[in-house]
């Protein structure tokens, strides 16, 4: 196992590294010159000279490269240009916001996928599997930033029931906190929900197929533990590895959902950053959220391996 | 719907830093009021800062020398007054007594040499340019500042009302070297709390600021929300007090509801197209080349039909580069109304080959799309072919910036002083001038009106450079914005200026 872990994680050091290169390369391809775009209206061709020499910009690209990549190993993640703060700390300020957000907002989709799934598929052909489908295809279809304004007129305009967009950190008020995340973690839970129900559905479908479920019908256990410990044990492994896939999407940022009710995480500050050619921060926020994928497959694959022993010798 | 249900308004006390059990009574509840603004900061320093966004919260930051009224009459803030010699190249600053800054350093002439020192000489300085022209300056008293120019500078004044004439500390600049924008210390009437980028700027009521009986709200939260429909809904629902840059055509929900209010100010700046006349490959096609060619397009073209289409009628036609309201107008030059058969004389007589077939590119935003799909709508009538390219608005203004372009649309956030809206655009050597147009006897009008002291001298300098510019068409100047800020009932004594700046002197709130 010890040699499994040590080759897993000696192959998460050229893969960060292409992963470096190629966050700093695409960014690269983007037109439009930081410099210029920092200088907004205020044009001055000796000012822009001096950005671009103070951020090594007027460097040849591999330069630009080593200089940053000297600094991330040393774990320092650059200077925001456009607000002269370290990016590691804009990182560290954000990730709390992003984690949360992330958190509830697959609660959401589990509370609501999960039972939806067993219902549809339990029901197959009836009305609650047409509607919970019905409600699945409307997850999946409805844009978030749209609903997120139609619950932001509803629940904040018209009922005046919970703040309409901002941020309140847990420290300042439990509740607020709560308050401030409810709508868009509802926005973002539902779809993730939908996919969810569909993938709950058509695992709980097969399980209930299977030879298992029968001899446990046919041993006298009754129906619902035969649905709950027989079936839905074993269609839940599919489910949660989606739930992880989904988990890791959210903490890339929820870009459009995070726009519209202003919640100050990673999807704003890379949007923002991205439109600023804010090189630094850009790169930053994109290797944390690689590093964390990597790292978060890393101990999927440990966990598999734990159970699985033949991974571990990688003769399968 | 009045006041807020338990969940809301425990979030706001936890805002606001009241407990809710305690209940605040309302003779010792803190006031604060919470603005909605269109884009979050860059950095909050006066010398690296060049954002409009970020001067609206310099207003509660960061006094200046100088301050403009409505009328945009220059009037005092940190100076009391100023001289100018008969040669117009000194001139000497009275600062005001008794000021000083949030860290309880004093603010007086020392200060405002090391400012405006750090302004001429800091890396990156976006304020250099602003004020180059001063040679040196010298402290002549505690409270008297002369300023030697290198050559007379008529709008040198006018930039001590923005971010050239902010005074900072100099004891917390000189610790903070580059990132004193982080904590900003001036002589404002607001200090800064914290900041959470995209998220809040909080800054709270500074004790011993100098005009302290104007300022009667505790706290302010300036918070970015970038998406109009969100600001819009959050001041509908009570999260905010006041929203800077409503949309246009949201301001008849704002008029229908009655908590709420409307301030409608005309802007300094301007919107129109840049036409690329000298710049590149791309300049070469017959707008470029061909006067009459730009003549027939503007001819082509009714401004009133824009107003009204893209913008409910709510903003205000203009052609020059100060809007028809400005004391520096040119009535001798009225907007032109459009005219087809005179845009196709013209074009016949260019000589050119119909469809006269241009790229027009705009940033990529709702606005700007429509005014362009206007423009070529209208210009089809008169026999162009225009292309429409949407370009996002950093690549955009790279492609200006290089002369990839044929036909700009795009705008100007306008300066106090005329000459900060056109010199660094139509003279030669202007860092903006992307159409590189240049006429020498423009340069010299425009360098006679900088020099120059008195309105009535400047102005008609700028109806010889207003003539010269319209002519050549260099630029097609459109329309002029209005700054729509919509505020609480509960807000009293918000009055606008043409900058835009929100100002929080003399408000209160109930």
């Amino acid at each position: 196992m010890s040699r499994y872990l040590l080759r897993r994680l000696l192959q998460i050091v050229p893969t960060l590294f292409v992963v470096s290169i190629l966050i700093f390369g695409l960014q690269q391809l983007l037109p439009g010159d930081p410099a210029l775009i920092m200088a907004g209206e205020e044009r001055d061709p000796i000012a822009i000279q001096e950005i671009r020499e103070q951020y090594r910009l007027d460097q040849p690209l591999p330069v630009q490269y080593v200089y940053w990549l000297a600094g991330v190993v040393q774990g320092d993640l650059g200077q925001s240009m456009r607000i002269k703060r370290p990016v590691g700390e804009l990182v560290l300020e954000k990730l709390p916001v992003t984690l949360e957000l992330a958190c509830l907002a697959i609660l959401i989709a589990l509370v609501i996928g999960i039972p939806a799934g067993i219902i549809s598929a339990v029901f197959r052909g009836s009305i609650w599997d047409y509607g919970a489908n019905l409600l699945a295809l409307w997850g999946i279809s409805v844009p978030n930033f749209w609903l997120g304004i139609l619950m932001i007129f509803l629940f904040s305009v018209h009922l005046g029931w919970l703040p309409a967009s901002g941020y309140v950190s847990p420290g300042e008020s439990l509740i607020g906190n709560l308050a401030s995340l409810v709508m868009p973690a509802f926005v973002l839970g539902t779809g993730v929900s939908a996919v969810m129900m569909r993938h709950t559905r058509a695992a709980m479908l097969q399980t209930l197929g299977a030879d298992y479920v029968r001899t446990a019908r046919a041993k006298g256990v009754g129906e619902p533990g035969v649905i709950i410990r027989h079936a839905l044990r074993n269609a839940l492994t599919p489910v949660i590895t989606l739930g992880a896939l989904e988990f890791g999407t959210l903490l890339s940022g929820a870009v459009l959902t995070e726009q519209v009710f202003s919640i100050p995480g990673f999807g704003k500050l890379v949007v923002d950053a991205v439109f600023n050619r804010d090189y630094a921060v850009v790169q930053g926020v994109v290797l944390v959220t690689a590093s964390a994928y990597i790292l978060l497959n890393l101990l999927a694959d440990l966990a598999y391996a734990l159970a699985n022993p033949r991974l571990r010798s990688g003769t399968t | 719907m009045d006041g807020f249900p338990m969940l809301k308004a425990a979030a706001l006390a936890a805002l606001l830093g009241v407990g809710v059990a305690a209940g605040p009574t309302a003779a010792t509840a803190q006031t604060t009021l919470r603005i909605g603004l269109a884009e979050d900061p860059d950095v909050l320093d006066p010398t690296l800062a060049r954002t409009f966004v970020g001067r609206i919260v310099f207003a509660s930051l960061c006094d200046k020398l100088f301050d403009i009224d409505a009328n945009l009459k220059i009037i005092p803030q940190l100076a009391t007054g100023y001289e100018i010699s008969d040669d117009n190249k000194t001139i000497t600053l009275k600062l005001r007594p008794g000021v000083i800054f949030h860290d309880g350093e004093k603010m007086d002439a020392e200060a405002v040499k090391y400012s405006l020192n750090r302004h001429l000489t800091l890396k990156g300085s976006f304020r250099r340019s602003e004020i180059n022209v001063i040679s040196a300056i010298d402290v002549v008293d505690p409270l008297t500042v002369k300023l030697s120019l290198s050559v007379p500078f008529a709008p040198l004044i006018a930039q001590f009302t923005d971010r050239a004439g902010m005074i900072v500390s100099p004891k917390a600049a000189e610790a903070a070297g580059d990132k004193f924008g982080t904590n900003p210390v001036c002589a404002g009437p607001f200090r800064l709390v914290e900041r959470v980028a995209q998220d809040k700027i909080v800054v709270e009521r500074f004790a011993n600021y100098w005009n302290k009986e104007a300022i009667k709200i505790d706290r302010i939260v300036y918070q970015p929300i970038p998406d109009s429909t969100v600001r819009l809904a959050n001041i509908q629902a009570g999260s905010l007090d006041l929203i800077e840059r409503v949309s246009a055509t949201d301001l008849d929900t704002i008029r229908k509801n009655n908590r709420l209010k409307l301030s409608i100010q005309d802007e300094i700046g301007y919107q129109g197209m840049t036409i690329n006349l000298a710049n590149g490959e791309r300049a070469k096609g017959v707008l470029g080349q061909n006067p009459k060619v730009r003549e027939a397009l503007e001819a082509a073209i009714d401004r009133n039909v824009i107003n009204q289409v893209a913008f409910n009628g709510e903003f205000l036609p203009g052609n020059q580069w100060v809007s028809p309201v400005h004391p520096f107008y040119q009535q001798k030059f009225p907007v032109p109304p459009r005219d087809v058969k005179k845009a196709q004389a013209l074009l016949k007589e260019a000589g050119v080959t119909l469809p006269v077939s241009f790229t027009l590119m705009f940033p990529n935003n709702p606005d700007q799309r429509q005014v362009a799909e206007i423009i070529q709508s209208m210009a089809a009538e008169a026999g162009f072919d225009i292309k429409l390219e949407a370009a996002e608005f950093a690549s955009s203004l790279q492609r200006s910036n290089k002369g990839d372009f044929e036909a700009y649309l795009i705008g100007w956030s306008g300066r106090t002083d005329p000459d900060g809206n056109i010199y660094s655009f139509e003279s030669c050597k202007g860092g903006q001038n992307d159409g590189r147009h240049c006429n020498p006897a423009l340069d010299k009008a425009l360098d006679a009106a900088r020099a120059a002291s008195t309105f009535e001298e400047r102005k008609k300098l700028y109806e010889e450079a207003t003539g010269l510019v319209l002519a050549a068409r260099s630029h097609v100047y459109l329309y002029h914005r209005k700054w729509f800020v919509a505020y609480t009932n509960r807000l009293q004594g918000f009055t606008q200026v043409p900058d835009g700046l929100i100002r929080v002197q003399g408000l209160t709130l109930n």
